[in-house]
């Protein structure tokens, strides 16, 4: 065994000579991150432009037509109420997505106040009143984090009652730990970085120095972190929705697909196996492409 | 940093391992408290009285009195909240509304088909992901690319859409495994599996990492320089460092079991935690919302506490004390 065999260092940053490979400039997407945007895009011409895809309605039932099997006309089958199970999933992908990204706008926009709030009250604010508070909210993102989000979730439906609107409302609360311990570490260091102290001395206000150099630098790990998390969001609406707890019938929705095709799986497994690989399809597409987007953001900040 | 640490005085004979378990049990203790008052606070606030719900449709003035002043409902909110945080500390997590029975009596009927459930999945899960991570870290592109994208579909895969999956193979198709119910070992194949695959896909993306990041460490080539095979190297040497961050991560993935065993008992109509909640939930039984939040937060901070015992013993350089 020679002594380079010995050494194994990490592939990615040594080229066959052995020399260094310049980190400089945005990794070319891989074959997978383009077909992954395709698959994106066609999703997004779903949640858009449903009927150009499909001419069936997706709520209307034909009992004479029900259960068939994939065939040229119906290319997916259709389910026991007779409904065109391709355009039940074209349609439905306008809530599934939807509401996924509703709710990791609003994971994003909670955790990130909460994150604020914690970080700069160490800081900005003296004595023992800062520290109290921000001990008082990492003591209330770590009680939202102790619980599994699908369990949150269903706390919050308790509240808020199944629906469309509250299903992302559970899931964004569920969502809000994540964001709200990144962005309060990352405050913490940013509000003791020389420049912010720079910033203070040539007399800036601190509401100034906050929206000019605390903030850009303390969220730059939040766009990432969303465009990865989307595609947990995406599982957890449809989890909740296949549980009876989002969008109710007839609604197109992926996980409501699932719950119906789950009763009629020995006699028409296609009612719920469509739905169900554009869940996976979605949510593998929205991970590849986010990593992509997390190592281009990576080689940014190095 | 590490030399200011060496030469400070121990400010306190108090056992490593003994100082961890206070500092937890108070921590756990405040967050339990805190998990309590959250879910008491706003479940008062759900539109419609409980007496609703414990009268039903017999709207008689007189009988929904008679089950307020029963049921303590008559009580201002604060003094609900009082009875309802003095009844915790006694254990006891009061009555549901529905059936009429002790919430701990209902928890603890059900607890245990959950609990053989998440825990054959969790070791399941652990034992796949050691095996995808051993044979993918510092393998040919190909092997390491194909396991790499097994790892990222079971992340990927909602458990209700594979338990489906294996449902209508291996027990429409094939006929090995029976389609519901509980109780023999048979039926506990199908939901183990659907539940572990999530999970071993997560532990086994953070074994990798933190393997290939052994493997360019120093002592690494002291030891292949000694001759030592690979797969020694890798099983002895990686694997073992990379224990620690895989402990880590194990205390989220038991959320995320439990999470999962919810939906995973819906597919296979098992008998659980997870339609007790979901009943709970679609009948705003509160007190048993309650309890299945509450013991959600209490497995947590066991979880938590264990883990940060584990690693005093594990990583000798945590025993000194504050951190």
């Amino acid at each position: 065994m020679s002594a380079a065999n010995l050494v194994r260092r990490p592939t990615l940053d040594v080229a066959a000579d052995g020399a260094l490979k310049p980190r400089a400039g945005r990794p070319a997407p891989t074959a997978a991150v383009i077909a992954s945007a395709a698959v994106l895009a066609l999703i997004a011409l779903f949640v858009v432009w449903p009927n150009l895809f499909t001419g069936w309605d997706p709520i209307r039932s034909d009992v004479a037509g029900s259960l068939r099997a994939p065939s040229a006309e119906h290319w997916f089958g259709t389910d026991r109420l007779g409904r065109d199970v391709f355009s039940r999933v074209v349609h439905g992908a306008r809530y599934s997505i939807l509401i996924g990204i509703a709710a990791t706008a609003i994971g994003v926009t909670g955790g990130t106040l909460i994150g604020i709030g914690a970080g700069l009250s160490g800081a900005f604010v003296r004595g023992a009143a800062g520290r109290f508070l921000d001990e008082a909210l990492t003591r209330i993102i770590d009680v939202f984090s102790s619980l599994p989000a699908i369990l949150l979730a269903m706390l919050v439906v308790t509240f808020t009652g199944p629906g469309i609107g509250n299903i992302a409302i559970a899931i964004g609360i569920a969502g809000m730990p994540l964001y709200a311990r990144v962005v309060r570490s990352q405050t913490m260091i940013v509000v003791r970085t020389d420049y912010v102290a720079h910033a203070a001395v040539y007399g800036r206000s601190r509401a100034a120095v906050l929206v000019e150099h605390v903030l850009p630098n303390a969220l730059t790990a939040v766009p990432v972190l969303a465009a990865i998390d989307i595609g947990t969001s995406i599982l957890a609406v449809s989890g909740l929705s296949f549980l009876g707890l989002g969008p109710q019938p007839p609604t197109p929705e992926w996980g409501v697909m699932l719950a119906e095709g789950r009763d009629i799986l020995r006699i028409a497994p296609w009612a719920g196996f469509f739905p169900g690989l554009f869940i996976t399809a979605t949510v593998i597409a929205v991970t590849i492409v986010g990593r992509w987007f997390q190592r281009t953001a990576d080689r940014r900040i190095a | 940093m590490s030399a200011v640490a060496v030469e400070a005085p121990r400010r306190a004979r108090v056992h490593p391992v003994l100082a961890v378990l206070v500092r937890r049990t108070v921590a756990g203790v405040i967050v339990l408290w805190l998990t309590a008052s959250a879910s008491f606070w706003t479940l008062q606030l759900v539109p419609g009285s409980p007496v609703d719900i414990l009268a039903g449709d017999l709207a008689d003035d007189e009988l929904r009195a008679s089950l307020a002043r029963e049921w303590g409902l008559d009580q201002p909110a604060w003094q609900q909240y009082l009875d309802f945080l003095g009844r915790l500390v006694r254990g006891d997590l009061g009555q549901s509304y529905v059936q009429r029975q002790p919430v701990a009596t209902i928890l603890a009927d059900q607890l245990g088909s959950t609990f053989v459930l998440a825990l054959t999945a969790g070791l399941l899960a652990v034992v796949v992901a050691v095996v995808l991570a051993t044979a993918s870290v510092g393998r040919a592109r190909v092997r390491r690319g194909v396991l790499s994208t097994l790892e990222l579909v079971f992340v990927s895969v909602p458990v209700f859409w594979s338990g489906l999956l294996l449902l209508f193979v291996f027990s429409f198709q094939l006929g090995w495994f029976p389609a519901a119910g509980a109780g023999s070992v048979r039926s506990l194949v199908l939901p183990a599996v659907t539940l572990a695959l999530p999970t071993a896909g997560l532990l086994s993306q953070v074994l990798r990492e933190s393997m290939e990041r052994t493997l360019t460490e120093p002592f690494v080539v002291t030891v292949r320089s000694r001759g030592v095979r690979e797969s020694l190297v890798v099983w002895r040497h990686a694997l073992r460092h990379a224990a620690l961050p895989g402990m880590t991560v194990l205390g989220s993935l038991v959320g995320g079991l439990l999470g999962g065993a919810v939906i995973t008992e819906t597919v296979f109509g098992r008998p659980g935690i997870g339609s007790i909640s979901l009943q709970a939930v679609s009948n705003k039984d509160v007190p048993v919302v309650i309890g299945v939040v509450l013991l959600a937060a209490a497995i947590y901070v066991v979880v938590s506490t264990l883990l940060d015992l584990f690693y005093t013993f594990a990583d000798p350089r945590l025993r000194g004390g504050a951190r």
